[in-house]
C-alpha cells in the first residue's frame, strides 16, 4: 500500500496508464483501416472474413476488380480529375487572396477577411445545399456534375491555401520586400523576385493539400453531383457499401488513401524544408494548421 | 522611406487587385448561394408540379413553410430529430472528452523526443477519408465480422449482435470515431500551451497528481476544451453519412439526414432550405466563436 503510495506521488513516474491509453488510442483508430485495406486483397468476396490473399479483387477478376469494373475506375478516375483541377484552379486564388490581404488595409480587407474565414467554419451540409440550390435554381447554365463539383470544392479550398500561404508570409515579413523596393523593384517585381522564391513551400503544400482535402471530400461532391457518371470515390464507397459490395471497393478506398498520404507526404516535406534551423517540427506547424 | 509616391500608389491599388479574384469567387459562389437559400426557404412554391420556386426580391417573401417547418421542429415530428441529434452530439462529446484528453495530455506532456511521431499518429486519421474509416467498421461489425468473433469468444454475446441496423450506440461510437481526431488537436495545442513549471509549482506546494490536474491543469485547458468542443460539434451537428452508413433506420435519423430527405428524396427543397437556416442560426454561436480564434491565432502569429 505504501509502496503504491509513493509510486502514485511520485512526479518523475513514467506515465504507465497514459502511455497505455494512448497506444491503445492508437490501435483503435489505425488498426480498423489497416484491417479494411488488408480486406481488399481477400480472395473471397467476404468483407469481414479472411480467405487468403489475392490479387483478385484488383485484377484478376475480369468483371468485379478494380481494373475491370467500369463504373469503380470512373469513380477513380472523377476523383483524380476533380483533385487535380481543384488543385489547379484553387492554389493561384488563394496564393494571390493571401498576398493582398496580408498587405491590403481598412475596412473592405477586413471584411475580405473575415469572407475568406467564413467558409472554414461553415459545416459542409450549410455549404452543400448552398451551392446545391445555387446551381439548381440561379447559375443554371452550369450543370450538376463535375463542372458543379470543380467550382464547388475550389470554394471551400481557398481558405486552406490562404491560411497556409499567409503563415509563411507573415513570418518572411515585410522587410525583404521593402529592401527589394528600396532597390528600384516595382512592388510587382518585389513579389515576383523576393516573394514567390520564399513562398514556393507554401505553395507546393497548398497544392498537394488542395488536392488531398478534395480527393477527400464527400458532402459537397456528393450534393452536386449530377449521376452514376460524376461519382468520386466517396460517393462511390457511400453508394455501394451497404448494398452489394465486393473487397474491389477496400480496393478502391486503399488506392484514394494512397493518394491522400502521398499529396500529405509531400506537403509536409515541402513545408520541413523551409523548417529547416527553425524551432519546431513540420509536423507541429500542421497541427496547427488544422486549427 | 526612399520609396517614390507613384510607387506607393502602385502598391495602394497593387494588394486589392490581387486579393480581388478571390474575393469575387467567394462572393459568387459563397454569399449568393448563402442568399440562395434564403430565397429559397422563403420563397414559392409552382402550383402545378410543388417544385421550390426561389424568390430573390426579400420583399416578396412569404413564410408559410419556413414557419411550418419551424413549428414541426418546435411542436411535432421533426422534434424528436432534433433532440436525437443533441443527444447523439453531446454524448459523443463527452466520450470524445474522455477519450481524447488523456490521448492529448500524454503527447504534450510525455512526448519527449518522439513527440513529433505521436503527433504524427494523431493526425493520421485525419487524412484517412472519413469514409474509408466508416467502410472499415461496417466491415468489422458485420454479424461474421471481427467484432462479433471476439465478443462470441469472450461468451459476452451468446448469438451475433447485429450492429448495422437502427442502433443508437453504433451511431453515436462511429461519431466519436469519425470526429474525435478534431477535438484531440486543438486539445493538444491548449495543453501544450500551459506552462510546464505550474503544474510543478504546484506539486512542490504538496499537491498530488489527481488534484494538482483537477486544479490546476483542467481549468487552465478550458479554452481548449470548448475550442474542440466546438470545432468537433459543428460538423457533428450536419452529418447524415454516419447515420446513414451505420445505421440507415429512421429510428437513429439526425437533423442532416432529414434535410438530405428534404432536399434530394422528398424534393421539397422549400423545407431542405429552411431547415438549413435554422441549423444555421443554432450553429451561428459555435461559428462565431470558431471565426473569433481564428483571427486571433493570426494575429498572435503576426505579433510574434
Amino acid at each position: 500500500m505504501n509502496r503504491l503510495r509513493t509510486w502514485w506521488s511520485n512526479p518523475w513516474r513514467r506515465p504507465a496508464f497514459l502511455a497505455t491509453g494512448f497506444w491503445l488510442y492508437v490501435i483503435w483508430s489505425l488498426v480498423p483501416v489497416l484491417i479494411a485495406i488488408q480486406f481488399a486483397f481477400n480472395s473471397g468476396r467476404s468483407r469481414s472474413t479472411w480467405q487468403g490473399f489475392s490479387l483478385r479483387w484488383w485484377f484478376d477478376d475480369p468483371d468485379r476488380s478494380l481494373w475491370h469494373d467500369p463504373s469503380l475506375r470512373d469513380a477513380l478516375v472523377n476523383s483524380l480529375w476533380l483533385a487535380f483541377f481543384t488543385m489547379l484552379i484553387a492554389t493561384p486564388l488563394g496564393v494571390a487572396l493571401a498576398l493582398g490581404l496580408a498587405r491590403w488595409r481598412g475596412r473592405t480587407a477586413r471584411a475580405s477577411n473575415l469572407l475568406m474565414l467564413i467558409p472554414l467554419a461553415t459545416p459542409e451540409i450549410v455549404m452543400g445545399t448552398m451551392l446545391f440550390l445555387v446551381f439548381d435554381n440561379l447559375y443554371t447554365t452550369i450543370p450538376l456534375g463535375r463542372p458543379a463539383m470543380l467550382l464547388g470544392h475550389v470554394t471551400f479550398s481557398v481558405s486552406y491555401v490562404v491560411i497556409l500561404v499567409r503563415g509563411r508570409l507573415l513570418t518572411i515579413g515585410p522587410d525583404l520586400e521593402d529592401a527589394a523596393q528600396d532597390l528600384g523593384a516595382s512592388p510587382v517585381a518585389a513579389i515576383r523576385t523576393v516573394l514567390l522564391p520564399l513562398l514556393w513551400p507554401a505553395i507546393f503544400a497548398s497544392l498537394m493539400i488542395v488536392f488531398a482535402t478534395s480527393i477527400d471530400d464527400f458532402v459537397i461532391s456528393a450534393f452536386l453531383s449530377s449521376d452514376a457518371s460524376s461519382q468520386t470515390i466517396p460517393i462511390k464507397i457511400y453508394s455501394t457499401v451497404r448494398v452489394a459490395p465486393t473487397p474491389a471497393l477496400n480496393a478502391l478506398a486503399t488506392v484514394m488513401l494512397g493518394f491522400t498520404l502521398l499529396a500529405v507526404v509531400f506537403a509536409v516535406l515541402a513545408l520541413k524544408v523551409f523548417r529547416r534551423g527553425e524551432q519546431g517540427s513540420a509536423v507541429e506547424d500542421f497541427a496547427t494548421l488544422e486549427l | 522611406m526612399s520609396r517614390a509616391p507613384a510607387g506607393r500608389n502602385r502598391t495602394r491599388t497593387l494588394w486589392p487587385s490581387l486579393a480581388l479574384p478571390g474575393v469575387v469567387w467567394l462572393l459568387l459562389f459563397f454569399v449568393v448561394p448563402f442568399y440562395g437559400v434564403l430565397a429559397v426557404a422563403f420563397g414559392g412554391l409552382d402550383p402545378i408540379f410543388g417544385n421550390a420556386v426561389p424568390v430573390w426580391n426579400p420583399l416578396q417573401w412569404d413564410s408559410t413553410v419556413f414557419v411550418d417547418v419551424l413549428d414541426r421542429v418546435v411542436n411535432a415530428e421533426l422534434r424528436e430529430v432534433y433532440l436525437r441529434t443533441f443527444a447523439y452530439v453531446g454524448t459523443a462529446l463527452f466520450l470524445c472528452f474522455l477519450i481524447g484528453y488523456p490521448v492529448a495530455y500524454y503527447v504534450s506532456r510525455f512526448g519527449g523526443r518522439r513527440r513529433g511521431l505521436l503527433l504524427g499518429l494523431i493526425i493520421a486519421p485525419f487524412w484517412i477519408n472519413y469514409l474509408m474509416r466508416m467502410l472499415a467498421w461496417i466491415n468489422l461489425l458485420q454479424e461474421d465480422g471481427y467484432v462479433n468473433d471476439v465478443l462470441s469468444a469472450l461468451h459476452l454475446t451468446s448469438a451475433p449482435v447485429n450492429w448495422l441496423e437502427g442502433r443508437s450506440i453504433t451511431v453515436v461510437l462511429g461519431l466519436v470515431y469519425g470526429y474525435i481526431p478534431f477535438f484531440v488537436l486543438p486539445l493538444f495545442a491548449a495543453l501544450d500551451r500551459i506552462d510546464r513549471s505550474v503544474m510543478e509549482a504546484s506539486r512542490d506546494l504538496g499537491m498530488g497528481p489527481l488534484r494538482t490536474f483537477l486544479r490546476v491543469t483542467l481549468p487552465l485547458s478550458k479554452q481548449g476544451l470548448l475550442a474542440a468542443a466546438v470545432i468537433t460539434a459543428l460538423p457533428m451537428m450536419g452529418d447524415y453519412y454516419t447515420a446513414d452508413l451505420l445505421s440507415g433506420s429512421p429510428r437513429t435519423s439526425m437533423i442532416g439526414n432529414q434535410i438530405e430527405f428534404f432536399l434530394f428524396e422528398g424534393s421539397q427543397k422549400n423545407a431542405g432550405a429552411s431547415l438549413v437556416v435554422i441549423l444555421s442560426i443554432m450553429l451561428m454561436a459555435g461559428m462565431a466563436y470558431y471565426l473569433v480564434q481564428t483571427d486571433r491565432a493570426t494575429r498572435e502569429l503576426h505579433r510574434s
